[in-house]
């Protein structure tokens, strides 16, 4: 195994660790809105945040491209104003897979609140906590499982992630080549042994991560019974 | 305490309207019973401010509700003591931090060291909810609720859940801290003789209107010229006697045998707590 087998797997990580982080903040308050809303445009906001899951990566990688590419009128803009190029670029892979593991991470924290008994926030506005104070001190800390499903789910999701990265992000070495994309290159050049040990590695990786997440509900279950 | 309330609301047999104007005096203990479905819950809610509903709330000098001049003051301005159906105790804190986290800044904590002896609650509070009986949990649960020194204590059927002997003792202790920081109480309960037992004043509610109000003894009773009297308590058996049942009543320590025959017997089972009547024309007083 030699310094671009590691290279590439710590880009794999390193991608899956900073989509995981942004996911966790963008996560929280949408799932805490989508769990307390009855507004009209939940159902849509919903089938939005749900669409990666039955869209082909291929469609969603597709249409990034179009719209981040330096061609189009919000790639342009992007690189006059920020000097940001999105495609083919480590910052473009971080973008798509925010886009692409977003249900995984906003799905188990949403039915994590919805779960909860309402009278645990109304208890908390009846003290005088505001919805701020109740949501960090008393919501938070009792959808503890939900939230470790979340992060644990997006982090594996964007490691697994391959058309996507393909189509915004194709294959630079240290810039946006991950295991996904290795795994097919080292196939394509007939490199079947190294592609072996990626792909044995997702594979056992894989499986851990989804035991974690089985193991932590079974606990969690048993800890938060209302 | 003035409360004058409207909220449309969803009735069993169809939409209605929740239509309540009453004045209360403070310090009075108010008990609201009614069918389920009827607007008690909402009632209090409405009081709490979880929901919103039209109208005008004055508890002694403050207004938290005044729609015709657009004043909503949210649940956290409007210092109530509200006690849950489910206790609702977080269950990521301790019974001291669930305690602790009902003060308000700046707030001392000698309430709490007092609360938690009142409630007797010494042995509990580095437990968490999850690890107490049903009973305990209500005890913390009205402690937390009066953390803030509220001036009102609104309990939503808190005694539903415990048996027997657990609702006696709690009982007690609601009315000790409701004379002891001289509360304007609100009850819901089903229980006539919970209702007897512990409240001035008693509002009975149907399909969102108070049809009747009154000293619990007025309400209750049909006639209060005492030509005959009224005894509620537990039906423990039903005994098959034939063409009669002979069923025993528990009323307080005594154990009441009445006999009835097979038409009248019709819907009680044991548990059930009645009431028995009987006239005052065989009664005999001893001192």
């Amino acid at each position: 195994m030699d310094a671009a087998f590691w290279q590439t797997l710590g880009l794999t990580f390193q991608l899956a660790a900073i989509t995981t982080m942004v996911l966790l903040l963008i996560g929280i308050p949408l799932a805490y809105f989508l769990a307390n809303t009855q507004s009209r445009i939940k159902p849509v906001l919903e089938a939005f945040i749900s669409m990666p899951l039955v869209l082909p990566p291929t469609v969603l990688g597709f249409y990034l491209l179009l719209l981040l590419s330096p061609e189009s009128i919000f790639g342009a803009w992007l690189l006059e104003t920020f000097n940001l190029r999105l495609v083919f670029s480590f910052a473009g892979l971080v973008l798509g897979s925010i886009i692409y593991s977003l249900p995984f991470m906003v799905h188990p924290i949403q039915s994590g609140f919805e779960n909860l008994p309402p009278s645990f926030s109304e208890a908390a506005y009846t003290l005088g906590k505001s919805k701020t104070e109740t949501l960090f001190k008393v919501l938070l800390p009792n959808i503890k499982p939900a939230l470790l499903t979340g992060i644990v789910l997006s982090f594996a999701h964007t490691v697994g992630e391959f058309g996507v990265v393909l189509m915004i992000g194709g294959n630079i070495p240290n810039e946006t080549k991950v295991a996904s994309i290795a795994i097919y290159d080292e196939v394509e050049g007939l490199n079947y042994a190294v592609a072996n040990q990626y792909a044995l590695i997702l594979f056992l990786f894989s499986f851990v991560i989804l035991l974690l997440v089985y193991l932590m509900n079974r606990h969690g279950l048993r800890v938060n019974k209302f | 305490m003035h409360l004058n309330l409207t909220k449309k609301l969803n009735f069993a047999n169809g939409k209605g309207l929740l239509d309540i104007d009453v004045q209360i005096e403070e310090g009075t203990f108010v008990a609201i019973s009614g069918t389920s479905g009827s607007g008690k819950t909402t009632l209090l809610r409405l009081i709490a401010g979880l929901e919103k509903g039209a109208g005008f709330i004055k508890i002694k000098e403050n207004i938290w509700l005044d729609t015709a001049n657009g004043l909503h003051l949210p649940p956290q301005q409007r210092k109530v003591g509200y006690v849950f159906q489910n206790y609702a105790l977080f269950p990521n804190m301790t019974i001291q931090q669930n305690l602790t986290f009902a003060l308000e800044k700046n707030q001392s904590t000698a309430i709490i060291t007092e609360l938690v002896e009142t409630m007797e609650l010494g042995e509990l509070v580095n437990r968490y909810p999850q690890q107490l009986s049903g009973g305990q949990q209500q005890r913390v649960a009205l402690a937390r609720a009066l953390v803030r020194k509220p001036p009102i204590l609104l309990l939503d059927e808190p005694l539903s859940a415990l048996d027997e002997g657990l609702r006696n003792h709690l009982q007690d202790y609601i009315l000790k801290i409701h004379q002891k920081y001289q509360l304007t109480t609100l009850l819901v309960s089903h229980d006539t003789r919970e209702i007897n037992k512990m409240a001035d004043k008693v509002f009975v509610l149907e399909a969102g209107k108070i049809i009747k109000s009154g000293t619990p003894q007025a309400v209750f009773a049909k006639n209060r010229i005492a030509k005959e009297y009224q005894l509620s308590g537990t039906v423990i058996e039903i005994k098959d006697k034939g063409n009669r049942y002979a069923i025993s009543v528990k009323i307080g320590g005594n154990i009441i045998e009445v006999e009835k025959g097979k038409q009248e017997q019709n819907a009680l089972k044991v548990g059930d707590v009645i009431l028995l009547s009987t006239t005052v024309l065989n009664a005999t007083l001893k001192k």
